[in-house]
């Protein structure tokens, strides 16, 4: 019989009976809707323990690698730790390792974790100014690429955070950040599929880290970057992008401006269009969507219209916090 | 030919198939892509498995009350026959174009038909 252990209380989870009804039996609330391995309303994490493949059936490939599993058709034939979706954001300190410049309002922060600390370029974390006051932001680096790991923090006016990133952290300052988070990254595996990836602002953040994880995982289809802002002076990164797609040839950088004329070597438009332009069809492709949500959702769209599957839009709007 | 009606439609890879083209046909139809607007697609998906894998005679446990209390808030916007209609026509459409022969199109129309009243609140 296996124990099924979650926030700190264990349960005996008798034999054929899923971890869904172990918990709900013993009053732990856990949403669900289908029962059927199927609408995913019963999504969990395990944190330690091996689950059954089939209860990992149907979920995209970033959530099983991150060992989420369906709690309706797990039966576990071992203990499991588990937990729901949103736990897991214990603080972790963390070192102000340098502070550069991207552009005239995107900062690039460097920080060294004080202990271990994994997560895949593209992923997320929390960055704590308070107890209380925490906002999320992409990881740029590459875990074996980059010493240290890497933020781009867009000022905000009166942006709580942001500011105070900007204008009061040193290096050598101690701050607070989360475990990484979300499923917004690359995973390896059929390297000949086509990646497009979208982002506007410092959206391009988590793409940079994504596009560096899959050529160095020696991805050998073909990667289409497209970045947008409203001038060239919102763009950054510029150069080292350039620089990027002459070593690879496999890759491509569309800088785009949707204010005004372009100039030389920039494309004139709005990201998403310059791209569905050019890559009017994309069945079979996965694609990588960052930035301004109403221009992720409305690309999550455009690009599953465009014959994406669903289960191959990974997608991160950055959704301004609440004041 | 032996099976149930989900055995020989083809079984989970059917269902993995249809989700997709179904999906995309709702979303280009200007009659019920309204109901559509805002939703989490990645959720939304998930459910039209869930609902497509029940249409096919699979494994689910949704009951007409689940049906019912699912779409209330969509009935309370203006959700009516038409719109049953043309998802029916979406779903006959997805399975005629997965190359599943006309009787077995017939039984799933049924069953999908079946959910009308609790989906519309009748």
């Amino acid at each position: 019989m296996a124990r099924i252990t979650f926030d700190n209380a264990s349960y005996d989870c008798k034999e054929n009976e899923s971890v869904l009804d172990c918990l709900t039996a013993h009053g732990v609330p856990v949403p669900s809707s289908c029962k059927a391995g199927l609408c995913q309303t019963c999504l969990m994490r395990a944190v330690s323990g091996r689950v059954p493949p089939e209860s990992q059936k149907g979920l995209k490939s970033t959530l099983i690698e991150q060992n989420y599993f369906l709690a309706c058709s797990c039966t576990p034939s071992e203990d499991l730790e588990v937990a729901l979706p949103e736990a897991g954001k214990g603080k972790i300190p963390a070192v102000v390792a340098g502070l550069e410049p991207l552009n005239s309002e995107i900062l690039c922060v460097k920080l060294n974790p004080v202990g271990p600390f994994e997560y895949r370029a593209g992923q997320y974390i929390n960055f704590f100014r308070d107890d209380s006051t925490a906002r999320s932001y992409s990881l740029a680096s590459v875990s074996s690429l980059d010493e240290c790991i890497k933020l781009h923090v867009r000022k905000i006016p009166d942006g709580r955070v942001s500011t105070w990133i900007h204008e009061c952290l040193s290096p050598g300052d101690t701050v607070d950040i989360s475990e990484a988070l979300g499923d917004c990254f690359y995973v390896s595996g059929n390297p000949e599929q086509g990646l497009l990836l979208i982002g506007t602002g410092s959206g391009l953040a988590p793409l940079y880290g994504i596009v560096r994880d899959a050529l160095l995982a020696g991805h050998t289809g073909p990667i289409r970057l497209y970045h947008g802002s409203l001038t060239v002076d919102g763009l950054y990164l510029i150069d080292e992008l350039r620089r990027l797609a002459r070593d690879h040839s496999n890759f491509t950088y569309t800088p785009c401006v949707s204010e005004g004329e372009a100039p030389d070597g920039f494309s004139s438009g709005i990201v998403l269009d310059v791209a569905l332009k050019e890559l009017p069809k994309l069945s079979g492709w996965r694609v990588y969507l960052c930035g301004n949500p109403a221009m992720v959702n409305a690309a999550k769209k455009q690009t599953f219209l465009a014959g994406a599957s669903m289960r191959d839009i990974y997608a991160d709007p950055f959704v301004p916090a609440q004041p | 030919m032996s099976g149930s009606l989900y055995e020989k439609i083809g079984g989970e890879a059917a269902v993995n198939a249809a989700v997709d083209i179904f999906y995309r046909k709702v979303l280009a139809d200007d009659t019920v892509n309204k109901f559509f607007d805002g939703v989490d697609m990645d959720k939304q998906a998930a459910k039209q498995k869930a609902f497509l894998t029940m249409a096919f005679g699979g494994p689910h446990n949704y009951t007409g009350e689940d049906m019912r209390r699912g779409h209330a808030h969509l009935v309370a916007r203006g959700l009516n026959d038409v719109h049953f209609d043309a998802i029916m026509g979406h779903i006959g459409a997805t399975l005629t174009e997965l190359n599943v022969p006309g009787d077995l199109i017939a039984q799933a129309a049924a069953i999908a038909e079946s959910t009308r009243k609790d989906v519309l609140g009748k």
